[in-house]
């Protein structure tokens, strides 16, 4: 297969970046999105060029470093896949591809394609956690917890922080992300005691990063690789009275 | 002096961690702020250590490569956590677990540790669980459990198929409350390049920014290398793109003897490749084996043909055969070597590559008549999406098709009953060092090893050790500093403008990854291990010659990290078949050609071989040192699994 790549080039965070064209011949089928940014990098060295910078890392869907906006969608069209999981059998043979970084002033761009996602670790920092000191915790089957409970944390939890959320939303707000981890341990008994200040703090930490707010776009949903709910926000809604 | 002195205590098993614990010095917790600990790589191990050394009052210094600690590659483990909880009433006990682990690891580990290890298992379930941990339960609300590979009892603890992601999101998150409490200094995009040792002691690391470029040392009375295993090494391999060996060899060179590195793990149940612009291989869950079934064409030329025109006569189901016992839960060394002498007979099925198919069936139809399609979706469902994903193949209806790949490495930093390496102050914890795993490693149980290290091992061996030692001050202007210094420049100069710059990092580490495969993977032989460490020193000379990094050292370049650690990687790779090559045996993952059953079993040489190699850096080539194992408890036996 053969495209015509539009990728956005940044040298830093103060200078103005821009679009720059490069065509890739010979890319199989099974090609993953990010093994043929790989190739077109080998082409990058082959020429001595600086090669483009994207983050990436377990290429299996789970550690949330990959992003990219492909074609004005955060990690492609396809649903509930992230960019790392993205093959180019998607693609139409010959197609124009412009790839971006996520775009939000929370998410300053590093260079290329990679963004400062520091501001995700600072809102956990903030509460994103069950106070629990090490060696301290009761037996585990002390604690029984409703399957469907359990199951709905586990669902909120499969969060991988990766920002499609924020990359997608028109606030560039990251409630779902926020909803997501308040939700987790909300549903939980262990994590529901501290609950509503931790939602407190997590919600000001988020305003405090220049997040925006949510006002129901539900873009996120749909963007999010792992289909968190939208159903989390309403709940941390709730617990937020 | 010896040493290989692995402070082991003495005494009834039972009692040992115990013992030591309270022969253990402690530091007072008015003092604990004194000290200064620094933490790279931010794994189970990692960031289970620096919250709990935060809790406790030390002020930590933790740093990883990835973009936030909740992205070292512990998140990608998916089928679960060993625990002796014996929930289940299925006879599991402390005993039982040590017994499975020294066992499957062939009679290749220290019984004290792997006792420990067993002991402590039942304490992370308690801590993961009380900070939230989703693991999967029955509807009494009660924890689930299921069996896995290698052993007779559900001990394993699950969340789907993304344990290590809920487990790592816990142990970051506990870590992510003592940074917002001050007392954890965390700094990601930044990768260790080098180890300072003063006085024959670790005190500090220079590090490089990976935003800039810049490098900055870092002081400290003790390190700690939590970074993972070196199956990259394989350059194919199930571990994430940055894993990488740099921290534990550049602590090699510096004096910490480097372990068994010729352990390393095949896991039987990857996606099979299926190109040459491949940049890595997908693990599907083991918990998979639990239900799928394992089968591949009897006659070859049934191999083009599709699974469902196959009868069931012409199918042979070769784990059930050959192991009626364990069947398709046989240890991953065995399965992966059935698989490949399948594959090698030629009855292997998908795509040819290089004029192989590499892969066998493993096939769902049998559960899913049994328990029902949502039954089977309730417990594999992501793993079966993740299939469809990458492969386009649906396997409720297509069975999988599956090959090993490189995994985990069980060798690793030699360390002793401390975790503390042959270099003062210089702990390693986790994949990084060798201490648990022996020759093989069963299925869940790395999670569990990572988190004992970090939560409950470490903070009590480290405390000991600050409280035992003086620490002179030291500041950025001491020589040694200077020097570490000063050594990593010149490296990273070398990397940026070799003399005939031509090739890509890939380059090399493509081709590093096929004379280890090929030479050091699944079976080993002396010709071909002679060989090929002199075909990765021929590659060594021509990487200095000819690395092309493109772009700027004071710069966010990742050609220049990915060099760097291909650098490492070649070095490793000689080693590896070195200490493969002086392994006249075969024992768990370590198959010898020489050294196997006419039936393809693994023949353990105890007479000669009883012992864990340990590597010590010398210029002219590395020396090798006997740590001899005492089995005091358990009486060495065949592995048998028929």
């Amino acid at each position: 297969m053969t495209f015509t790549l539009h990728i956005w080039r940044q040298q830093s965070v103060s200078i103005q970046g821009d679009f720059v064209t490069y065509k890739i011949d010979n890319v199989d089928a099974d090609t993953s999105f990010l093994e043929m940014l790989d190739q077109l990098n080998e082409q990058l060295i082959h020429q001595g060029e600086d090669c483009i910078v994207f983050d990436y890392d377990c290429r299996e869907g789970i550690c949330g470093a990959c992003s990219l906006v492909i074609n004005g969608y955060p990690h492609g069209e396809k649903i509930a896949t992230t960019t790392c999981q993205l093959y180019m059998r998607e693609y139409v043979n010959q197609r124009e591809l412009w790839v971006e970084p996520w775009r939000a002033s929370s998410f300053p761009v590093i260079k290329d394609l990679t963004v400062d996602r520091s501001s995700f670790d600072r809102i956990i920092q903030s509460g994103g956690y069950v106070s629990v000191h090490s060696g301290s915790a009761p037996e585990a089957n002390n604690i029984r917890i409703d399957k469907h409970a359990s199951d709905e944390a586990f669902n909120a939890a499969s969060c991988i922080g990766c920002g499609a959320c924020v990359a997608v939303c028109p606030n560039a707000s990251a409630s779902l992300f926020v909803a997501a981890k308040i939700s987790h341990l909300a549903l939980l008994p262990q994590g529901e005691i501290e609950s509503i200040d931790r939602a407190k703090n997590m919600i000001k930490s988020m305003e405090d990063e220049g997040f925006g707010s949510c006002s129901n776009h539900r873009h996120c949903q749909r963007a999010c690789p792992k289909g968190i709910s939208l159903e989390n926000i309403t709940r941390m809604n709730k617990i937020l009275g | 002096m010896n040493r290989l002195n692995a402070s082991e205590p003495i005494g009834p098993l039972e009692g040992r961690w115990k013992k030591h614990l309270f022969d253990l010095a402690l530091v007072a917790p008015q003092n604990r702020d004194k000290h200064k600990i620094i933490v790279i790589g931010t794994g189970l191990a990692g960031a289970s250590l620096c919250a709990t050394l935060g809790e406790s009052g030390y002020q930590v210094s933790s740093f990883c490569f990835q973009d936030s600690p909740r992205r070292a590659h512990s998140i990608a483990a998916q089928g679960g956590i060993n625990a002796t909880k014996n929930y289940q009433n299925d006879g599991d006990s402390v005993w039982r677990l040590f017994y499975d682990t020294i066992k499957g690891g062939d009679f290749r580990a220290r019984e004290s540790n792997v006792y420990r290890l067993a002991e402590l298992s039942g304490n992370i379930i308690d801590q993961a669980v009380a900070q939230g941990v989703p693991f999967a339960r029955e509807y009494s609300g009660y924890l689930a459990n299921r069996s896995f590979g290698g052993t007779q009892v559900s001990r394993t603890f699950y969340a789907k198929g993304q344990t290590g992601q809920q487990l790592l999101l816990g142990a970051y998150s506990a870590m992510s409350r003592q940074v917002e409490a001050g007392r954890v200094t965390h700094h990601s995009r930044s990768e260790m390049l080098e180890v300072i040792t003063i006085n024959d002691k670790a005190r500090g690391v220079i590090v490089r920014d990976l935003v800039t470029g810049e490098l900055s040392t870092h002081i400290a009375d003790c390190v700690v290398l939590c970074t993972g295993g070196y199956s990259n090494a394989y350059y194919l391999s199930t571990n994430a793109k940055g894993c990488n060996t740099s921290a534990i060899w550049r602590a090699f060179k510096q004096g910490a003897f480097f372990a068994n590195p010729s352990f390393t793990q095949i896991h039987p149940t990857c996606i099979p490749p299926t190109g040459e612009g491949q940049s890595k291989l997908t693990l599907m869950s083991e918990s998979l084996r639990n239900d799928g079934r394992i089968w591949a064409p009897k006659n070859i030329a049934d191999c083009e043909k599709r699974p469902q025109d196959i009868q069931e006569q012409d199918r042979d189901y070769f784990l059930e055969r050959m192991y009626p016992a364990f069947a398709n839960l046989v240890p991953r060394d065995v399965a992966s070597r059935a698989v490949k002498s399948i594959c090698d007979e030629g009855r292997g099925v998908g795509v040819k590559i290089h004029g192989k198919r590499l892969g066998v069936y493993l096939d769902f139809a049998g559960v899913i008549d049994k328990i029902g399609l949502d039954a089977v979706e309730e417990k594999y469902g992501n793993l079966f999406e993740m299939y469809e994903r990458i492969t386009d193949e649906d396997p409720y209806v297509t069975p999988m098709k599956i090959y090993p790949a490189p995994h985990y490495s069980m060798g690793g930093l030699w360390v002793d009953y401390n975790l503390m390496t042959t270099i003062d102050g210089l702990f390693a914890a986790g994949e990084a060092n060798f201490s648990d795993h022996g020759a093989n490693r069963l299925g869940a149980s790395a999670l569990m090893q990572g988190l004992a290290d970090g939560y409950f091992i470490l903070p009590q061996t480290i405390a000991n050790y600050l409280a035992r030692h003086t620490f002179d001050q030291i500041d950025d202007d001491h020589a040694q500093v200077k020097q570490a210094l000063e050594a990593t420049r010149v490296r990273i100069d070398k990397l940026m403008h070799a003399p005939d710059a031509h090739h890509s990092p890939e380059y090399f580490h493509q081709k590093l990854g096929k004379i280890l495969w090929d030479a050091c993977g699944m079976s080993r032989e002396q010709e071909k291990l002679a060989q090929a460490i002199d075909e990765i020193k021929t590659l060594e000379q021509e990487f200095w010659q000819k690395i092309k990094v493109t772009g700027v050292d004071k710069d966010l370049n990742q050609t220049l990290e990915r060099a760097g650690r291909v650098a490492d990687f070649i070095e490793l790779g000689v080693l590896m078949c070195q200490d493969a090559l002086n392994r006249e045996e075969s024992c768990g993952a370590h198959a010898r050609v020489e050294h196997l059953s006419p039936g393809g079993e693994v023949k353990r040489n105890d007479e000669e071989f009883s012992f864990v190699s340990a590597w010590e850096y010398q210029k002219d080539g590395a020396k090798l040192h006997e740590e001899h194992l005492h089995f005091e408890f358990i009486k060495p036996t065949v592995r048998n699994y028929k």
